[in-house]
């Protein structure tokens, strides 16, 4: 079954390629690209692509925006575009960080996906600049054989073009492709291509027109698992008493080639460098500093495989699933942990308060399918508002906690296809009187004063018909 | 307790000063609090070690029931149907359960969430039985009070807080209905001693809803229904017929029969089952003795009376027993059942129920484990029992009854010292009491000459004349001085001994297992929840998995797959065909299993970490109950020379038995002890007899990393051509 599918696939790619070439109506020709190097980092799940773009403005009005241009079958996977400029010469260079947005062209060539890169200065006519750009795609690993037995190594395709999809005329290209192991069992080749041990060279190409396209497949080992999280709800409760209470919710899955036929133990256990390899063992988490009161448990209970390393600038919780994660095996837990409140909520300059935060997952290497992220603003805070530096979905919800009253505030973010690079700040702003910190202890003392006095009345007080 | 020697502070102390009464009043009320949180705290020793978790078997039934029922709300829950165990039966789980414990523990989430506690159940589920075990104190405390005096009655708390007997199945995590239903058993006690005493229709009707709450917690309601006719038989034998009783046990017999009913699990059978027929004899009774009472008060003439009494009574007798005896005959009211006559008779269950026989706590107690959860209670209980017997009284007959009925029980069975703790705390309390009490009453009235006359009770002064008495005697001071230290020195004893046993016996969930480490580390082996998660997450939802009983209800609940038998054991042959398949070869076993649609067999062996209470251990008793139902297999085919062996001695049957093959496959190849051969087994302290086992029908799923659990994934049929 894999197989004419797989073929009909490659003929889809070829036919793409020809219609590219058929239809050349791109809209800015005024732009090329002089020379474009790319660099695809295969080592782990997550496909990490550098691309270096020279582009030269040939036409003649002053120009600002640059676009990328990808097909849609990888646009699906892509996690983050960056895009940056180093200025200066020498040892005073500056990096910029440029303005990257998702653009819709109308007259895009079989569905072809636009990213613009807005330039920090337009581009005059005659102009070059380099620009670095880095795009990552997950889930674009495609495990063959999909079931592997235990003692069998974990195989995979990765599909990408030889040529680098452009609207935009390319001079001269080089694509690098880095495998994590030597066992390479096949890649295809469009000459001139070269292999030099875990490196595989596509080029260079000489003056390849826009939407130039060539599928390649490259088939190799990549034993590293591949930790997925399908879910995640990070719930941030603030309390102003002090403490900052985290909890994380994660179902977490092997996204690697499942795992077939039997699970022994006495293998697993007495030849691990044979057995297993790619099973995911252990977990990293890098918290932040000075956490306390960490547990890590499941619906069923505590799991008591983890440990906890501090210092004073991050803090490490290493943790193991209850079993081995074999390719498709699932496992779902909880990670909780306090933080002392100073360290993330401030004071911004009109009165309000604001907590600052990582909005990523913190375990290392890990694609995250959808994260919710949720901030419990104390009872009684006003106007809450979050700024993310990427767009997410927002939305208010009401939580009750212990002795709330009219509940509490919950800013609920939502966004999906996540890794480690979205570990970036997010802030949430909003208002609050320190009256409110005095409600909930002043009801308590109420209600013991209360039965105390109802004690007291009752003591004194007969209600009995006879005399 | 004389008049308060005060120094003159200043006018506003003396205006707070308190009176005797008051202080008495203070102090008694701060040591129940006290006992009260002792009561609960004493019982967190697991929660402490280990972590606020739901504790052994059947527990873990009650949590989901539990869960469900917050889930789903009163109705779905009387109405379930549950297709997740006893497959392809399924169980109706309303008819089936006593729901006290669930509705108790819902009844108390929802009060803390509408005070704004955000709890989560499982909390609730945990602390439940602390909480009730709590409450019991007070209960003693009452109880105490009614049949002999407060002291008695703060005694006895005490004694209650701290019983080991009761800290076993009331422990944080032990979520069973022993847990509320002891609290229910003892109360329903008290308000019927209280109602005996009083006469008054209040303190009956509250007994009927006390007994109602026992129906619904649990079955050991069968004591209490059994315990109280008994009690009015003994008091209208002795002479002591009165109003007061009449009333007090019709009113409790037809209220709480009615209510009982409401419970389906219970359903009729108050009037339909040879158990509940006592009660009902009784209750006729007491009508033919009230109408005697009656007929004696209008005729005069005794000779008459006399005519008229043996007439009725043997009608009366005629009558009954030949409803009873109809009843019998129609089917319309059953038979006593197989555990009601291995309670009367212990050797009966050995013989004609292996299944009741195979349960750990259901074998007779040995004296060990009175004097472990009494310690020095069962030398105080038959002093208690003098004491009770100088005094007799309606509410004293009723303890000694009690505690001389229910000590036969636990005899008996292990589980049921559990009912024999209140009763015996109870009488020991009243040993305890009015010993301290004469002893003091001596040491004051030599010091002072005169007694002040502020004890209360009608002991003080009877205690008073006898010390009086024996003023005479020399060392009399130093005696008392001596034999109160003494009873200090034994109630110490009593505390640490308890305290020591509820935190080394009593506080292990069972689930998670500890051992020291060779460097004197604490080694936490978690297989069970890592297998049962294993299969929560790793199966097919609807896979049905098939293990011995004892792990049904855990599976369902942690794992939440399917199961074939657990540990409601209603259907013996369901029973006894997974014990066959386990002790059938391979291939025939695989028939059954696919009869039964099993995916997956789950088996427990504790070969690699010397666990003991494995399937290979509790084999036997498969082979039993198969065999009981199936004689294809026989017991003696399992055994060499009448000896159980797994090693190269062992039958041929045994080596080649699914159980063995599932517990030791490719344990040949495993080292397990330094300086042993591979495939040493630890829990038996042998070398197996079989390692070179290949499996035909089945495959390894998984193994946990201790290899405690072993699940093994059923083949689908090769394909014919």
């Amino acid at each position: 079954m894999e197989a004419p599918i797989r073929a009909r696939e490659i003929l889809g790619f070829t036919l793409l390629s020809l219609l590219f070439f058929v239809c050349r109506s791109s809209p800015s020709h005024n732009l090329l690209i002089s020379n474009a190097e790319r660099r695809i980092d295969l080592s782990s799940h997550i496909v990490k692509v550098y691309l270096t773009l020279k582009v030269e403005n040939a036409g003649s009005t002053p120009t600002s925006e640059i676009l990328l241009a990808f097909p849609p079958t990888q646009v699906d996977h892509l996690a983050t575009v960056e895009a940056l400029v180093t200025k200066g010469k020498r040892k005073k260079t500056t990096i910029v960080h440029l303005d990257v947005k998702p653009t819709e062209l109308p007259d895009a060539p079989n569905e072809t996906k636009y990213f613009t890169i807005y330039l920090a200065n337009p581009l005059n006519s005659g102009e070059s600049t380099t620009l670095e750009v880095l795009y990552l795609f997950t889930h674009s690993l495609e495990p063959f054989p999909a079931e592997i037995g235990q003692s069998e190594s974990q195989l995979v395709f990765y599909r990408d073009s030889a040529l680098i999809l452009s609207p935009y005329h390319i001079k001269q290209q080089t694509t690098f492709l880095k495998a994590p192991s030597t066992k390479v069992e096949s890649f295809t080749r469009v000459e001139p291509t070269n292999r030099a041990g875990t490196e595989m060279k596509y080029g260079p190409y000489e003056d390849r027109p826009s939407y130039s396209f060539s599928p390649i497949l490259i088939h190799f080992e990549n034993n590293s698992p591949f930790p997925v999280v399908e879910e995640l709800v990070r719930e941030v409760e603030i309390s102003h008493w002090g403490n900052l209470q985290v909890t994380e919710q994660y179902t977490l899955v092997h996204g690697g080639a499942r795992h077939k036929g039997v699970f022994s133990r006495v293998d697993y256990q007495s030849r691990p460098s044979l057995n297993g390899v790619s099973s995911l063992r252990y977990l990293l988490a890098r918290l932040p500093p000075r956490v306390h009161s960490v547990y890590y448990r499941d619906e069923i209970g505590n799991i008591s495989s983890s440990h906890l390393r501090t210092d004073s600038r991050k803090s490490e919780l290493e943790i193991e699933p209850r079993y081995p994660l074999f390719g498709g095996w699932k496992a779902t837990f909880l990670i909780g942990y306090g933080l002392p409140l100073q360290d993330f909520l401030f004071e911004s300059s009109d009165d309000r308060r604001y907590l600052n935060f990582t909005f990523g997952c913190p375990l290392l290497d890990t694609v995250v399918d959808k994260l919710t992220v949720k901030v419990v603003l104390p009872e009684g805070s006003k106007d809450p508002s979050a700024v993310v530096p990427f767009p997410v979905e927002q939305h208010f919800e009401t939580k009750y906690s212990y002795l709330d009253v009219v509940g509490r505030t919950v800013v609920v973010m939502e966004k999906k296809n996540l890794v480690p690079v979205h570990n970036s700040h997010f802030q949430v702003y909003y208002t609050f009187k320190p009256m409110f910190m005095l409600a909930e202890p002043l009801m308590l003392t109420t209600a013991f004063f209360l039965f105390f006095v109802a004690c007291v009345a009752y003591l004194h007080i007969d209600l009995s018909i006879r005399k | 307790m004389a008049t308060v020697t005060n120094t003159p502070v200043s006018d506003l102390l003396k205006s707070f000063k308190l009176k005797t009464k008051q202080q008495e009043l203070l102090i008694r009320v701060s040591i129940l609090c006290l006992v009260y949180i002792l009561a609960f705290i004493i019982r967190l020793f697991s929660v402490l070690r280990y972590e606020s978790m739901i504790h052994e078997f059947d527990p873990y039934f009650n949590y989901r029931t539990t869960l469900y029922l917050t889930q789903n709300g009163f109705y779905d829950f009387w109405n379930w149907f549950d297709y997740e165990s006893w497959y392809p039966l399924g169980r109706i789980i309303g008819g089936t359960l006593y729901p006290g414990l669930m509705v108790t523990a819902v009844l108390i989430y929802r009060i803390l969430h509408f005070l704004r506690f955000a709890v989560h159940i499982r909390e609730v589920c945990v602390l439940t039985a602390p909480f009730f075990a709590s409450n019991t104190t007070l209960v003693a405390y009452f109880f105490g009070k009614e049949i002999w005096d407060t002291g008695a009655g703060l005694v006895a708390a005490i004694l209650i807080a701290i019983c080991p007997g009761y800290i076993s199945r009331s422990v944080a995590g032990s979520y069973d209905n022993e847990g509320v239903a002891i609290f229910a058993l003892l109360f329903t006690f008290y308000l019927f001693v209280k109602a005996v005493n009083t006469g008054s229709l209040a303190w009956s009707l509250a007994s009927a809803f006390g007994y109602f709450y026992m129906v619904s917690a649990w079955g050991g309601y069968v004591f209490i229904i059994n315990l109280i006719p008994l009690y009015v038989l003994v008091l209208l034998i002795t002479g002591r017929y009165s109003m007061r009783l009449y009333i007090a046990y019709n009113c409790m017999y037809v209220l709480g029969m009615l209510l009982a009913m409401q419970i389906r699990f219970v359903g009729f059978q108050h009037v339909q089952s040879g158990e509940h027929m006592a009660a009902m004899g009784v209750f006729f009774l007491m009508q033919v003795f009230y109408f005697l009472d009656w007929v004696k008060h209008m005729l005069s003439d005794t000779k008459l009376f006399q005519a008229f009494l043996r007439i009725t009574v043997t009608c009366a007798v005629a009558v009954g027993t030949i409803a009873l005896g109809l009843g019998m005959l129609s089917g319309y009211i059953s038979p006593w059942t197989g555990r009601f006559y291995s309670l009367l008779d212990p050797t009966y269950a050995k013989d004609h129920i292996p299944i009741i026989a195979s349960v750990s706590e259901h074998q007779p107690t040995a004296w060990s484990s009175f004097m472990f959860d009494y310690h020095i209670l069962l030398f105080l209980f038959p002093a208690g029992l003098y004491f009770c017997f100088k005094r007799l009284s309606d509410a004293t007959i009723f303890i000694v009854m009690y505690g001389l009925t229910s000590m036969y029980f636990a005899g008996v069975m292990v589980r049921l010292i559990l009912v024999a703790t209140p009763a015996v705390c109870l009488i020991s309390a009243i040993a305890v009491s009015a010993t301290v009490k004469n002893l003091t009453v001596l040491l004051r009235s030599k010091n002072k000459g005169v007694l002040t006359g502020s004890t209360k009770g009608s002991s003080s002064s009877k205690a008073s004349s006898k010390a009086l008495l024996d003023q005479s005697q020399p060392f009399q001071k130093n005696g008392a001085i001596a034999l109160l230290f003494g009873a200090f020195y034994l109630l110490s004893k009593y505390a640490t001994h308890c305290t020591w046993v509820t935190s080394e016996a009593y506080s292990s969930p069972s689930i998670v297992l500890a051992a020291r480490g060779a460097h004197g580390n604490r080694v936490i082996f978690d297989d069970y929840r890592e297998a049962y998660f294993w299969l929560r997450q790793n199966t097919p939802a609807d896979a049905k998995v098939m293990s011995w009983w004892d792990y049904g209800y855990q599976i369902t609940a942690m794992g939440n797959r399917t199961v074939i038998v657990d540990n409601n054991t209603w259907n013996n042959t369901h029973i006894a065909t997974v014990g066959r398949a386990m002790s059938s070869y391979e291939d025939e076993a695989i028939e059954i299993m696919r009869s039964l649609d099993v995916d997956y067999v789950l088996v427990v062996f504790g070969g690699v970490t010397g666990y003991s209470s494995d399937d290979i251990n509790k084999f036997l008793w498969m082979v039993r109950i198969g065999g009981g139902v199936f004689p294809v297999i026989k017991e003696p085919d399992y055994l060499v020379n009448g000896e159980y062996r797994v090693d190269k001695g062992a039958a041929p049957k045994m080596l080649n038995c699914l159980m063995y093959k599932l517990c030791y496959y490719r344990f040949g190849e495993m080292l397990t002890e330094y300086g042993k051969p591979p495939g040493y087994d630890r829990a038996r302290g042998v070398e197996i007899g079989n390692k070179d086992i290949k499996l035909e029908h089945l495959e390894e799923a998984f193994t946990t990393s201790n290899w405690i659990v072993r699940i093994y994934k059923v083949k689908p049929p090769n394909n014919r051509w």
